[in-house]
């Protein structure tokens, strides 16, 4: 039978970001406002 | 259907229409593909953190602004503003390389403040006093060539001049109120070191 030569792989974990980053991005969504008016785009922030 | 199996495009239209949940699906989603991208390139927890976070600020700046284009698909989009930062990421350090500190490397092995610290500086006060101390205890002509020299900074020239002496005369006395002053350093077994 052929040998396999190559190692192998160790299973890595999942790579995810900090549970701090999700919620922060999900709460800033929740908290902006963006408004067209004319040629302007103004963010408003609520709080 | 359940919202987590609703495909790309339904959830971001969902979510310019105003359903935060539809947020939340697609980062979960694809939190772990992003996340990756970034990291396979940074190679940094902390500064792939904030790429992520400035993606998907970008995103749902475009999405709430209505500025989406629905030509290309969701998370390829996504990923082209991820790589976008993280060359401006690479733009930043290149220009301002940053440092961290790791078992190996420590930035204070190139970099050190060379200002004297507190104890150094009691240790170098307490040194001046007991070297003054010791001065006492010289004859005067070497006292007097030695606080001429050292503190009042006055070269042999002067030191001869002022004090009517040859400059070898000067310079001899000089060298017999170091050797004294290590004799008496020496049999009264005083440490002076900073």
């Amino acid at each position: 039978m052929a040998k396999i030569y190559s190692k192998k792989k160790n299973a890595t974990p999942k790579m995810l970001p900090k549970k701090e980053t999700v919620n922060f991005i999900l709460n800033y969504s929740k908290v902006l406002r963006i408004d067209k008016i004319g040629e302007g785009i103004f963010e408003t922030i609520l709080n | 259907m359940a919202i987590t199996q609703l495909p790309d495009a339904l959830l971001v239209r969902r979510y310019i229409d105003g359903d935060e949940t539809a947020l939340s699906t697609l980062v979960k989603r694809h939190e772990s593909k992003i996340f990756g991208f970034i990291y396979s390139k940074v190679l940094d927890r902390d500064i792939s953190d904030d790429i992520f976070q400035d993606t998907f600020i970008k995103v749902i700046k475009t999405l709430k602004s209505n500025s989406y284009n629905e030509e290309g698909k969701f998370l390829p989009w996504v990923m082209r503003i991820a790589h976008n930062l993280i060359i401006d990421h690479f733009r930043k350090t290149k220009k301002m390389p940053m440092y961290r500190e790791t078992e190996e490397f420590s930035i204070f092995s190139i970099m050190s403040d060379n200002s004297p610290n507190i104890e150094n500086r009691i240790i170098t006060d307490q040194v001046e006093k007991d070297l003054i101390k010791l001065l006492k205890e010289l004859p005067d002509d070497q006292r007097e060539v030695v606080e001429m020299r050292i503190y009042q900074d006055l070269s042999f020239k002067e030191i001869s001049e002022s004090t009517g002496v040859s400059i070898n005369t000067a310079l001899g006395r000089m060298r017999y109120a170091l050797i004294n002053l290590r004799r008496i350093i020496d049999k009264n077994q005083i440490i002076l070191t900073n």
